[in-house]
């Protein structure tokens, strides 16, 4: 009776008798949250046009964060830095085309996923190798004031990655869906036969996407390691990603925002409510737990396309 | 010249079905068998047995465990490590609340309970297929690590958290504990071993094994032609999980001999996965070629820079370390993505026809 009671009733009374508590908690998760969609963005991207699942993805984000203040350190003004990332970035994308998908291409997608394991082992070890791993703190001039609302305390910091994010999404769906690019783009991810039929170069495109999926990790990069420092646990951040993207669905952009907000919330909900019960720290499993759940009743994700299945 | 298979006539439907049909691969296989049990005990040293042997048995059996998942059945697992962790906690768990249980029996009764575990997480697979298979097998992986840690029962509430296997003796011979030799241990874990692959091949030889492949074909043809979807992806877990079990008990109880959850993390699912490609999906001889190779590949590469006299910092050898691993998977991939399997089959191919081309 007392662990019912502990389990589904007093949670609720402490969230209702102590509403602005409740909202920070939500707030908190939402901005989390945007930050996971961040990094689950980069998956989406890759998967949508050449249906590589991109394991690297936590990789590059360490890795564009690495560059980024190593440049920095060596005195490199920041503007430049940037750029010198982003170009990094690039490179990098024409690497990986040409070294690694050109010769696995039309493998199986397990084999591609492999391909980018073993690709994110070799970016952790290269980018540790030039820049060493000691944490290194990423100093982008966001001043990290907090303020109140209505008696709930917010973050300066937060809502500058809130904002950055929503920039970075608006930014995408325009070039998807207003460029001739963008359309490119779609087009192969409908159907690959079909885009090159008419003419649009798979290779072009999928450096394109791999160098936008590294710009934006370089942006969750930067946003992460302003956050937490710059250090090889944000290669781990990929692993929180995963979740966000069943739960969102692997082909949906507005899946891997509403996906990440939706665990943002929960994970964080979870741990301050109902943690304590079992002894904390369930934020590790608990988006797990969640996305799985609900793939139980909706296998393709929350905005994944239908899947149609022939014999 | 020494392989032909010129005048090996089947004269019943049990030399026809035998698992290995030709003769030379018999004998081979025995002298393998032979010198595995017989020589090496007395040519390897404590330090090869220990580090490079005995592992190289263990994640065998785990490869094994997940080629049966992935290979055969098609169900993408990244969730190797924790259905080990079972197999690790069961058995210390059985071994010291019944101090006389035999050791061979724990790891199996182990095994059973980490085929239970597994079978509960196969249920999504029911319903998934895939990547998003795979992530949600990620969930078995961290939910069941984060039991083990917060859970002291599993732990015997020890203060450090460690599991720790106390010394046991099969025929009076010392297997497990501090004072066991390196020889025991991997006498032990090799007949293991060459008993459940033994059986391994045999299943997926049979009926579970033909229903397993025609799931992974093509599970919607395969459920209309009369095979139980429910029935086959489950069984593929429980008997992979099984494996799995079996590898993390011998990994903690004649490897490792006191372990905690970091030992059974998701690097070592991705390591048993990279076993799996880099072997050969789908051969049980791969889940050997590819253990084989993931265990020496690091072992040669930390001592790789005193060989060739270079001196450099540990952790930048770390890290080139790392770097030169995820090369070469990506490289062998790309060469043969097929694995090292496949790269047998040809070299018999080329035997066979020696000395002519074609």
């Amino acid at each position: 009776m007392e662990l019912l009671n502990a389990v589904f009733i007093a949670p609720f009374v402490d969230m209702w008798e102590f509403p602005a508590f409740f909202v920070e908690v939500v707030i908190t998760g939402l901005l989390t949250g945007v930050m996971y969609s961040l990094v689950a963005l980069g998956f989406v991207l890759i998967f949508k046009a050449s249906g590589v699942f991109n394991f690297a993805q936590g990789a590059m984000v360490l890795f564009a964060a690495l560059t980024l203040v190593g440049l920095i350190e060596k005195g490199v003004p920041i503007w430049l830095a940037l750029i010198l990332t982003m170009v990094v970035m690039i490179a990098l994308a024409f690497a990986v085309e040409r070294l690694m998908l050109r010769p696995l291409v039309n493998q199986d997608h397990i084999i591609l996923f492999m391909a980018t394991i073993g690709l994110t082992f070799f970016l952790e070890g290269f980018g540790e190798t030039l820049w060493g791993s000691n944490v290194k703190r990423l100093d982008i001039g966001i001043p990290n004031a907090s303020f109140e609302i209505h008696g709930v305390l917010l973050h300066q910091f937060d809502l500058f990655a809130a904002a950055t994010g929503a920039v970075l999404v608006a930014g995408l769906a325009i070039f998807f869906h207003k460029t001739p690019v963008g359309r490119a783009l779609r087009a192969v991810a409908d159907d690959h036969q079909a885009a090159m039929s008419v003419g649009i170069s798979l290779k072009t495109i999928w450096i394109i996407v791999w160098s936008v999926a590294g710009i934006v990790a370089m942006v969750a990069g930067i946003m992460w390691g302003a956050k937490s420092g710059v250090q090889f646990s944000l290669s781990l951040i990929a692993l929180k990603a995963l979740p966000v993207l069943i739960l969102g669905g692997f082909t949906s952009v507005p899946g891997a925002i509403v996906g990440g907000l939706i665990i943002g919330v929960g994970e964080k909900v979870a741990e301050i409510y109902w943690g304590p019960l079992v002894g904390g720290a369930i934020e590790n499993w608990f988006a797990y737990m969640l996305a799985l759940a609900f793939l139980l009743f909706r296998p393709q994700g929350l905005f994944g396309e239908r899947i149609i299945e022939r014999v | 010249m020494l392989y032909r298979e010129a005048g090996q006539f089947k004269t019943s439907y049990a030399a026809d079905q035998a698992i290995f049909p030709i003769v030379q691969d018999r004998w081979f296989v025995f002298a393998l068998l032979l010198f595995a049990f017989l020589v090496v005990p007395f040519i390897a040293d404590e330090y090869w047995l220990q580090a490079v042997i005995i592992p190289f048995l263990v994640f065998s059996m785990a490869a094994i465990g997940l080629n049966l998942l992935t290979g055969y059945a098609g169900q993408l697992s990244l969730g190797t490590g924790a259905f080990m962790a079972v197999g690790a906690y069961a058995t210390y768990k059985l071994i010291t609340a019944f101090p006389d249980l035999n050791v061979i029996v724990a790891f199996l009764i182990a095994g059973v309970i980490a085929a239970g575990v597994g079978f509960v997480f196969g249920v999504p697979s029911l319903r998934i297929k895939g990547f998003y298979l795979a992530v949600a097998t990620l969930a078995a992986q961290f939910f069941l690590s984060w039991i083990f840690n917060k859970v002291p029962w599993f732990y015997n509430y020890s203060p450090s958290g460690t599991i720790t296997m106390p010394p046991r003796t099969i025929f009076g011979v010392m297997v497990t504990g501090p004072e066991a030799t390196a020889e025991v241990r991997y006498l032990v874990a090799l007949t293991l071993v060459a008993v459940l692959a033994l059986a391994a091949k045999n299943i997926v030889r049979g009926r579970i094994g033909r229903s397993w492949m025609a799931i992974r074909d093509m599970d919607i043809a395969a459920e209309i032609i009369g095979f139980r979807p429910m029935h086959t992806k489950l069984a593929a877990f429980a008997v992979s999980s099984f494996y799995c079990g079996v590898a993390g008990a011998m990994m903690l109880a004649l490897w490792l001999g006191s372990a905690e959850t970091e030992a059974f993390d998701i690097n070592v699912s991705f390591q048993v996965l990279f076993m799996v490609i880099i072997g050969g999906l789908g051969s049980i001889l791969g889940s050997f070629l590819g253990a084989a190779f993931i265990t020496l590949v690091p072992v040669f590469l930390t001592n790789a820079p005193q060989l060739f006299g270079i001196a450099m910092a540990t952790d930048t050898q770390k890290h080139l370390e790392v770097m030169i691993f995820g090369g070469l998977i990506v490289y062998i991939l790309i060469v043969e993505p097929h694995g090292f399997a496949r790269l047998w089959q040809i070299a018999k191919e080329k035997l066979r026809i020696w000395p002519f081309p074609h």
